[in-house]
């Protein structure tokens, strides 16, 4: 886009600026509309004389029986493609719901109940989780909740190389969102969205559309690049000449963050879709125990950071991001684009959470709507840990945060693993709310 | 025009149900946090669940109800202690962030499965194992009632009984509320929302009445969720980030620091939301959008409305727009 | 009272006029207190009294640290010289300042202020979406109403709420504001604001009250009965230290001058003296000495023939002095 072209469309009105963000949101992922199709199959509407329940098996596939009893009704549903099933009945009450265990695929065993029993309410929908636990070609359990087991020094080094894995990836989201703080003082929420968004991207070009991975993630990254510098195009700067507090925006970017989140549901549904349908290979390094894409995804977090560091320490650019950072105002007294910086800012910010949420979808086995929002408490407590707003802090941060969620898995189990996560983060605002590498305000 | 009517019944329904009022309740509590106090409480949901827990756990565990109730308040009380004691007294976005987290915290350890037991891990708590002890109080004979055209059981799991007290809690709080703010401690609460400093150099506690403020929105919080469990079961994962985000869009949409703003704001949302995923079920073909897509369409505008309302009336249905929490 | 004040002006007279010279009756005592932001020094003071029932005067040029040290000393910042539990400076070296008798050290904000020492800010912190009568209403102290359980019952604070009112409205008649109280503070003008701001400072009947640039911005047609105010003030017994560029003012009603530079005190004395010091005219007037300092004919009669000027930004009135 030519300065002129930006210059005018910047001056437009919120008001009518405001649709056409919407618009391309829904655009970008208009897309993905065909692949919702399997969700339609087997519907349920939740009305006054109706209620729903629904469930998806994590890692399902079509064709397991699922029975709901109870009040003198007898449903018997399928689970689709994706592992989802929806049954209606008519009367509200107290069901027992049934999987049955015969029909689950081959690799995948039941580990919770496979009875349970569910109240219900007309015009109500009632989620039903049944928890099952795979075990896949690479011998890795890939169940969401991983049972405890002595500590042993080869489980100390697999979960810290767990660690340092989340931690890389962490440290591309986090970057950004540090950036986007110092730069214009915004908690961002919607960050996170911006993750899921590129993990769902990259299922589309790679799953949907069959594109090479590394093709499919150039193209992600371009796109979620071009959604945050629009982003800040549309929405951001003409809020900020608004003269919108900063209370306010933050409540902008739950309302964005909300909308995002269904508008992926809409399209993807609620599954967990995987980027790549073949198992990885996997990598020995003594009692490690890593995946080729692990090994890769990385590589490249190592190599994007980097590049990021240098750009921020070595470029006249990076530089001026530095002094914005620092302050604003001085920043722009001494000739810096104040809003040209920002718009950089939000456009590498948004192109690092993308390439986050592709890299994260390909180790983790999948990606849902909900992904990001999962670590969007993750990426906080890094960016408060390292400092808020310091670039380097966040990226410190990010692999503290990693380590310690992973190696929380050693002595708790998974569940408690966010949870350490935060207790070391409110132990840190405690004795040094400025975070590690962050400055002490100045008060009054 | 059968559809209209039945959306408009919908949303009758939906307006005069115990889960709108027990968001209304959480609702004023996020009011005395954010309208009246400036807090940026994102974790409203997190005050629920625990609320919701408390009392669950309790009356399972044989407790008498009030002796429930007060465990559910008390937990809240905790929470809001742990939360603000390390963030009250930094920026506003640390108690944003430390918020959401933990409420996100709370929902993951509680549907975890080491806790199967006391707390029924993801599948959560069915109503029936705590629900008797609330409806042996109710008054009313069995039986069914109709009052214009609602037809509910007079107790039951989800009848007029919980919708009587649901909705006078709504009008205690509310004037419980009133009755604060009206006062010296609430004009202090305003103040500290204006500016600390100032009120700091005045000679008050400004941490204290900030710490007291997130302990009454999260004992509010707390009786919201026992309200909106009492008709249906304890699910951690409805309880999640979700519902603290609607909570504040129903809460802006009737007009933070007023009193029947949160009140009114949750029964519109309700309604409004019901309207506009039944409107979009009748008039968009199913070709284009399928009735699950017209329930995802109508989260995707609460998200929006959300945006609208904050960037173009903040003040909300009720509020005024000179005594507006927002500071510029 | 006014015996009180005629003596504490009377001692003063006794007193040498050099940088941290004791006082017979100081209120306040401040020793080494020094505070760093990054590599600059803002405030270093080695030695400082502050004379009971007196009004003083802490000028000096833009970025002397008056303000930081009025921050200091209300429990707003703290200093870099605090004692710490470990490798903090000896005892001998570490900020140390007594009020009233009492150790200030590591007494917070609030606490300065319920203690007796009421401050002003420079830019103003009027409450602008209370109503005038609201932000002095929240000024009085021990409000039973404050606590939140009496709070409930309107019977148990509401004689105490009429008393503030009426001590609420008799201050804001005395500095014009009585036709604005229902006003929000946030549509006042910036002088009126710094008004409100002191007389709300006033409703806890401070010992000592600390005025940030009282004068910045006030309208002029004002200045003369303000002024009154503060001697007023300090005929009753209070002390009042402030901050101004305004040398009018400063000479006006000024029993003792304090001056900083570059962060620490470089001369005190009565006006007239310290005006004439040779390191004052150095350090605060710079280039600019031979300007007119102030045209006294202001101050005196003829005050409400005065046009009235555009309130001004208090920022751009310290640019004009300095």
């Amino acid at each position: 886009m030519s300065p002129t072209a930006r210059k005018s469309f910047s001056h437009r009105r919120v008001r009518v600026t405001f649709g056409t963000l919407l618009a391309t949101l829904i655009l970008s992922l208009a897309v993905l509309s065909g692949s919702s199709a399997a969700v339609a199959a087997t519907d349920c509407v939740a009305d006054a004389s109706t209620a729903c329940f629904f469930g998806t098996i994590r890692d399902g596939a079509a064709g397991i029986d699922i029975l709901v009893e109870g009040n003198g009704q007898k449903v018997t549903v399928k689970t689709t493609a994706d592992g989802s099933w929806n049954a209606a009945v008519t009367v509200a009450g107290t069901y027992t719901i049934t999987l049955d265990p015969k029909t689950l695929p081959s690799s995948v065993t039941m580990k919770g109940e496979a009875a349970q029993s569910r109240d219900v309410t007309l015009g109500a929908r009632a989620g039903v989780l049944f928890s099952t636990q795979t075990t896949d070609a690479s011998g890795e359990m890939t169940s969401s909740t991983t049972t405890t087991t002595s500590v042993t020094w080869d489980r100390f080094l697999q979960q810290a190389a767990s660690g340092l894995r989340l931690g890389l990836l962490l440290a591309l989201a986090a970057v950004g969102l540090s950036l986007i703080y110092g730069t214009t003082g915004l908690s961002n929420f919607a960050h996170a969205e911006q993750v899921t968004l590129g993990g769902l991207l990259a299922y589309v070009f790679a799953n949907v559309m069959g594109l090479n991975i590394y093709i499919a993630t150039i193209i992600v990254v371009a796109i979620t690049a071009a959604t945050g510098y629009f982003q800040d195009l549309i929405l951001w700067k003409p809020l900020r000449k608004k003269g919108l507090s900063l209370n306010q925006m933050i409540i902008v970017t739950i309302g964005l963050a909300l909308a995002l989140q269904y508008t992926f549901q809409y399209f993807i549904g609620a599954s967990t879709v995987r980027i790549l349908q073949n198992n990885a290979e996997i990598v020995n390094f003594g009692p490690v125990t890593l995946t080729v894409q692990s090994l890769i995804a990385m590589g490249v977090s190592v190599v994007v950071l980097t590049l990021t560091g240098l750009f921020l320490l070595k470029t006249r650019t990076g530089r001026a991001t530095r002094a914005v950072s620092d302050n604003p105002a001085l920043a722009a007294a001494s000739g810096i684009d104040v809003d040209r910086i920002i718009r950089l800012v939000w456009t590498i910010a948004a192109g690092l959470a993308g390439l986050s949420g592709v890299m994260l979808g390909l180790v983790l086995n999948g990606i849902n709507w909900m992904t990001g929002m999962q670590l969007l408490l993750l990426l906080f407590a890094a960016v408060t840990l390292g400092g808020l707003g310091t670039a380097f802090g966040a990226l410190v941060g990010s692999l503290i945060i990693g380590m310690t969620v992973e190696l929380t898995n050693l002595i708790l189990p998974g569940d408690f693993k966010y949870a350490t996560a935060l207790v070391l983060l409110i132990l840190l605002l405690l004795v040094r709310p400025q975070g590690i590498f962050g400055r002490k305000e100045r008060i009054g | 025009m059968d559809g209209i009517t039945k959306i408009l019944y919908d949303m009758s329904a939906i307006a005069l149900s115990p889960a709108t009022a027990a968001f209304a309740i959480a609702a004023i509590g996020l009011n005395v946090h954010f309208g009246y106090t400036g807090l940026l409480n994102m974790g409203q949901a997190g005050f629920m669940l625990i609320g919701a827990y408390g009392f669950a756990i309790s009356v399972m565990n044989g407790l008498p109800f009030w002796l429930s109730v007060l465990v559910a308040i008390a937990a809240s009380l905790v929470f809001a202690l742990i939360l603000g004691i390390p963030t009250l007294k930094l920026r506003g976005d640390y108690l944003a962030i430390v918020t959401i987290s933990a409420a996100e915290i709370i929902r993951m350890v509680g549907r975890s499965s080491v806790l199967n037991a006391l707390t029924g891990g993801s599948n959560g708590i069915t109503g029936n194992s705590y629900r008797d002890p609330f409806n042996s109080l109710s008054p009313f004979p069995d039986g069914q009632t109709t009052i214009l055209w609602f037809t509910y059981d007079n107790t039951g799991v989800n009848g007029w009984w919980i919708r009587i007290v649901g909705w006078s809690l709504v009008a205690i709080f509310a004037t419980f509320v009133w009755l604060l703010m009206r006062s010296p401690w609430g004009r202090v609460l305003r103040g500290v929302r204006e500016d600390e400093d100032a009120v700091r150099s005045l000679g008050k506690n400004v941490f204290s009445f900030k710490l007291q403020s997130l302990a009454l929105g999260g004992f509010l919080g707390a009786m919201g969720g026992v309200l909106y469990i009492l008709p249906a079961s304890l699910q951690p994962d409805s309880m999640g980030r979700s519902m603290t985000f609607f909570i504040w869009t129903a809460l802006l949409l009737g007009g933070a620091a007023t009193i029947f703003g949160p009140v009114l704001g949750s029964i519109l949302f309700f309604a409004l939301r019901i309207a506009v995923q039944g409107l979009a079920g009748l008039f968009i073909p199913s070709s284009i959008m399928n009735s699950q897509q017209t329930e995802q369409f109508s989260w995707i505008m609460v998200g929006v409305a959300l945006m609208l309302l904050v960037i173009f009336r903040p003040q909300g249905v009720l509020g005024n727009k000179k005594e507006l929490s927002f500071n510029a | 009272m006014p015996d009180l004040s005629t003596n504490s002006r009377a001692q003063l007279a006794q007193v040498e006029a050099v940088p941290g010279s004791s006082k017979p009756d100081p209120i306040l005592t401040v020793d080494n207190i020094t505070r760093r932001f990054g590599g600059m020094t803002a405030v270093d003071v080695a030695h400082v009294e502050v004379q009971r029932g007196v009004i003083t005067a802490l000028i000096g040029p833009n970025g002397a640290g008056k303000t930081t040290f009025f921050n200091l000393i209300t429990g707003f910042d703290k200093p870099s010289s605090a004692p710490k539990l470990f490798g903090g400076p000896s005892r001998a070296l570490a900020a140390k300042w007594v009020f009233n008798g009492r150790n200030m050290g590591n007494v917070g904000a609030s606490k300065v202020a319920q203690l007796g020492m009421v401050r002003t800010f420079q830019l103003t912190k009027a409450l602008s979406k209370l109503s005038v009568l609201q932000n002095m209403l929240l000024g009085a102290k021990d409000q039973a109403g404050e606590n939140f359980f009496v709070a409930l019952i309107k019977p148990l604070w509401i004689a105490q709420e009429k008393a503030n009112t009426d001590k609420a409205l008799e201050l804001l008649e005395r500095f014009k504001l009585l036709e604005k109280k229902d006003d929000l503070a946030g549509s006042l003008s910036g002088g009126q604001k710094k008004l409100l701001e002191m007389a709300r400072a006033l409703m806890s009947d401070p010992v000592m009250i600390m005025l940030d640039e009282p004068m910045a911005g006030v309208n002029p047609a004002l200045t003369q009965s303000l002024l009154g105010h503060i001697q007023a003030l300090r005929d009753q017994g209070t002390t009042v230290l402030f901050v101004e560029h305004d040398m009018h003012m400063v000479r006006h009603i000024s029993d003792w001058v304090i001056v900083m530079a570059e962060g620490q005190i470089v001369a005190e004395g009565p006006a007239e003296t310290v005006m004439s010091n040779k390191a004052v005219i150095d350090a605060y007037l710079g280039a600019h000495h031979d300007t007119d300092l102030g045209d006294d004919s202001l101050l005196d009669e003829g005050v409400s023939q005065t046009p009235e000027k555009v309130t001004k930004d208090p920022k751009i009135d310290q640019e004009t002095h300095s």
